[in-house]
């Protein structure tokens, strides 16, 4: 090291001791060779040797025992249907695979730890690079190689093939890409299945719900009310996973503000209706606690303010939930005034376009 | 053995040698033939492999893999991995009659109906669990003993890669049930795609195959879950142990032992046994696992419905850091420019952080490598504490990657321990600062200490506890020499130091090209390397033996100590000069 002939540089003050070079061929210690080997009891004694080789023969043993009790399990404990049953024989058989397999696992490596031999061998290493004359070989192979191909002559077959091997993955790349994102119109994200007039729907029930129903403290999850056979459907789970709504029925004093501007009112006597995704990265905010009006996400924590105009108070999200404006019909039902005012659940990039 | 080939195959006859007789020698006659398999055989049949408990971590990987593999392979078997609706019949009884997905039912069905099924379901869920702890650990032990270094660093990028491959696995294999509990993990990941600049929305799509969830997302996860991604980690472990046995493995520091050999037991039949032994204790332990713990119970939770989600939620332990870091960033930074939305609360924790822990494993070894401008090859491990600041910074590392993942934790720990969650955040908020600072510094100050104490013990031996009084009056303790084993463990290492480079300016007073990048290498360098212990030579030791020489010597460097420790605000030396005397 370029050190030892300036241990006085300033990049050296911390150096503890740093004389090598005055000692001359004192500076390293001798490698002193491989330990000395300790023989084993079974190296020594022939009956330690005769006991470890039953013990290996007693562990492959219970690994056969383990074998056979395993297809017996198998076949005499069928899981009966029964929560308690299959729990039985996943017990039962998961038991008797263990003891079959660690048979085998400790018998064998007790094997080689006592009875087979434990003297070291020494390997040499070689360099991992390849000689000079092999490399000299193999440029010149490489060059001849190209010489062959008279590729460097020919620069409009280069450019040729290199564009032909750049352009090929495009084939497949191109009907790809274009079919994996179905219609690819990504506004969708915009727009939920809440109009004008829909009833707010018990989730997962779908029954309406009356506003005289709804108790001061309670908090109901609701859903667009919607025929049960359109409930059936796998667009009724996508639809669901952006109109998932929390309905909360508040003190209407306790209820300091909501997001309805001048002039409108969204919410109903108290009653306040907020989307349920989380504008984080979308988790169902499902935890209410009543006495302080907070609502938290359970996956990470965002915590939000119903009574006022569901703020975040903490966490990491950053825009309150959206609000869906409500009112009552003439039956006494509540309903939605229209569809949310803007995009529910996370943010994305052109969320405000 | 030597009779007459006239009957044997022309080939064989005219080898020199003897034809087989027994049915084995037949054989291996019959595919040598064919395959020259005589020449893999001589070649690797006694191969030297060092033997060390912390080599058996990359193993426990490889066989966990092994049995996802044949588990898996059984899981297919009854897995559908569709997502149309069906109303299941069957047990468990709170499931009959629930509208739920093809995936989610044959998962129910397999765990209740086939037999064995859920033995399979659990051994499989933990050994992914395992799999991906053994991948952790096994690249600790390459991390922190240096095994990295030259010729390795290609392969820690394999293992790097192996690692990401696990996760995705283990992502992919985790949603498959279509539950509630992977769904709203789903939900999230769709979350954070989105927030993706630009083409957030359309990576969306482009995953979900439209709106998440729709009706592909399971198939495409069944698809990357067995073929592309365990396809890929296959490879990759070839090529993984193609580099192993390219490069022989690496060995311990002690006598005999050096850059130039490998010290060892045979392949065959030592490692033939213990490994292969070994692999049937890694199966029969997640066997015992599968068989007595109860792991993922998904009729707990239910098929996939996006309204409900259960508190106390978590994801499987290899996630958690992401969903720390999710939880742990403040919701101010998100912004909006231009009308565009940037939402930096979600893309700092879920892309930038973890971005930033996988580059500095990434880039660590080129790193080492360049401020300690060492070419040759290392095939003997460093002991962590000779090599101070990459234990501390592999130590710092480790810290951040607790820290986040117990703040994915954070709500469990407030319930169980009756702790105020937003307390806990805070605290976890400051925590991921101080404490991998706090972390690399204690580590860094541990191995300097340790080395210490080995120059200690070097240079006057070990205690003994007898107490000997002179005729003058003087109590000394005597001191036993260590035996030369011992001592070449403590001073068989090189304490590098750091880069000289060249001056700004030439002879001529001209600026050098060149120097500012090579001045902050050596900055970097200084960081590495300024405090360090050099190891005994032979002639300190020398003097440590004849009293008056020791003591002059010991003296300098013990002034040399307190103004290196000063400066750092460390410690006191472990030396102490007048112990010298006590070995006569």
């Amino acid at each position: 090291m370029s050190d030892y002939q300036n241990p006085r540089s300033p990049e050296s003050s911390h150096r503890e001791v740093g004389h090598r070079e005055q000692h001359g061929s004192l500076d390293t210690f001798p490698d002193p060779g491989l330990p000395e080997h300790k023989s084993r009891q079974a190296d020594r004694d022939p009956r330690a040797a005769k006991r470890a080789e039953r013990q290996v023969a007693t562990l492959f043993g219970i690994s056969a025992i383990g074998t056979i009790v395993a297809l017996v399990v198998y076949f005499v404990i069928p899981p009966d249907g029964t929560t308690a049953g299959v729990r039985l024989s996943t017990l039962a058989l998961g038991l008797a695979i263990a003891f079959a397999l660690l048979g085998i696992g400790f018998g064998a490596v007790h094997w080689a730890k006592v009875l087979m031999s434990d003297h070291e061998k020494v390997d040499e290493r070689h360099p991992i690079e390849s000689d000079p004359e092999t490399r000299t070989a193999a440029i010149a192979e490489l060059e001849a190689g190209v010489k062959d191909s008279g590729i460097a002559r020919r620069g409009v077959l280069k450019g040729a093939v290199i564009s032909a091997l750049a352009l090929f993955p495009l084939t497949i790349a191109v009907p790809l890409v274009g079919s994996v994102g179905g219609d690819w119109n990504v506004s969708k994200f915009k727009h939920t299945l809440w109009k004008r007039g829909t009833r707010l729907a018990i989730d997962p029930s779908g029954r309406p719900i009356k506003a005289a129903d709804v108790t001061i403290g309670s908090v109901v999850h609701v859903i667009p009310e919607a025929s049960q056979e359109e409930m059936q459907s796998h667009e009724w789970i996508t639809e669901k996973a952006k109109a998932v709504v929390l309905l909360v029925r508040l003190d209407p004093r306790d209820l300091k503000s909501d997001q309805s501007p001048e002039g409108e009112t969204w919410s109903y006597d108290g009653i306040v209706a907020f989307s349920k995704i989380c504008t984080h990265v979308g988790c169902p905010v499902a935890l209410y606690e009543q006495q302080t009006h907070h609502l938290l996400c359970p996956c990470h924590q965002s915590t939000f303010d119903v009574a006022d105009s569901a703020k975040v108070v903490f966490g990491p999200a950053k825009r309150p939930l959206p609000q869906l404006p409500i009112t009552v019909d003439d039956e006494g039902y509540l309903v939605a005034q229209s569809d949310f005012h803007e995009p529910i659940g996370p943010s994305f990039w052109e969320r405000l376009k | 053995m030597t009779t007459s080939t006239g009957t044997a195959a022309p080939q064989a006859g005219a080898r020199k040698g003897a034809a087989p007789t027994t049915p084995a020698g037949k054989a291996a006659d019959y595919l040598d033939q064919r395959t020259s398999i005589g020449v893999a055989v001589k070649e690797f049949a006694r191969k030297v492999f060092p033997d060390h408990w912390s080599f058996l971590l990359g193993e426990i990987a490889l066989y966990s893999f092994i049995v996802l593999i044949l588990t898996g392979i059984f899981l297919t078997m009854f897995f559908v991995p569709s997502m149309s609706l069906v109303t299941y019949h069957g047990e468990p009884a709170s499931m009959n009659g629930v509208l739920m997905s093809d995936a989610f039912a044959s998962t129910l069905n397999m765990s209740f109906e086939v037999r064995g099924g859920l033995l399979m379901r659990q051994i499989h869920h933990w050994a992914a669990l395992i799999f991906l702890a053994a991948i952790v650990t096994h690249m600790m032990r390459v991390f922190f003993t240096g095994a990295f270094r030259k010729p390795r660093e290609v392969n820690w990028l394999v293992g790097m890669l192996l690692m990401i491959m696990g996760l995705a696995a283990g992502f992919s294999g985790y949603s498959l049930p279509d539950d509630v509990l992977s769904g709203n993990g789903l939900r999230i990941t769709d979350g954070v795609v989105k927030s993706i600049p630009l083409i957030g929305s359309y990576m969306s799509y482009f995953i979900f195959g439209g709106e998440f969830p729709g009706e592909h997302i399971i198939p495409r996860l069944f698809t990357v879950h067995i073929l592309l991604v365990p396809g890929l980690i296959l490879a990759l472990v070839a090529l993984h142990l193609f580099f192993v046995v390219l490069h022989k493995h690496t060995q311990y520091p002690g006598g005999g032992r050096t850059d130039t050999n490998v010290v060892g037991f045979p392949l065959f039949p030592v490692y033939v046994a213990k490994a292969g032994g070994f692999f049937f204790v890694v199966f029969g332990i997640l066997a015992l696992m599968g068989g007595t713990m109860a792991i993922n119970n998904v009729w707990n939770y239910g098929p996939y419905d996006p309204s409900p989600v259960s508190a106390g939620a978590q994801p499987d332990w290899y996630m958690l850091f992401l969903e720390g870091s999710l939880r742990l960033m403040p919701g101010q930074t998100e912004f909006v420019i231009g009308g565009y939305t940037l939402s930096l609360n979600v893309l700092i924790p879920a892309v930038v952080i973890p971005g930033l822990l996988f580059t500095f494993l990434f880039a660590y070894p080129f790193l080492e490598a360049a401020v300690t401008k060492d070419k040759r090859e290392h095939h003997v491990l460093d002991r962590p504490r000779n090599v101070p600041v990459r234990t501390g910074l592999g130590v710092a590392f480790l810290t951040a990657f607790i820290i986040l993942a117990l703040a994915g934790s954070n709500d469990l720990i407030a319930t169980h321990f009756s702790l105020s969650i937003n307390t806990i955040t805070w605290v976890f908020r400051i925590l991921l600062f101080v404490g991998p600072w706090f972390a690399f510094w204690v580590t860094k100050r541990i191995c300097l200490g340790l080395q210490r104490k080995d120059r200690e013990l070097v240079l006057h031996g070990h205690e003994t506890g007898r107490i000997v009084r002179f005729a003058h009056g003087e109590y000394i303790e005597v001191h036993r020499p260590l035996d030369e084993q011992e001592r070449w463990l403590r001073v068989n290492y090189q304490a590098h130091a750091p880069l000289e480079i060249e001056p700004a300016t030439d002879s001529r007073g001209v600026r050098r090209k060149g120097y500012k990048k090579d001045k902050r290498l050596q900055r970097l360098s200084r960081f590495f390397y300024e405090d360090r212990i050099e190891p005994v030579t032979p002639a300190e030791l020398a003097a440590a033996h004849s009293h008056g020489e020791h003591d002059a010597l010991e003296s300098t460097s013990h002034e040399q100590i307190e103004a290196g420790t000063a400066a750092v605000g460390g410690g006191r030396d472990l030396v102490e000069p007048e112990k010298g005397a006590d070995e006569r």
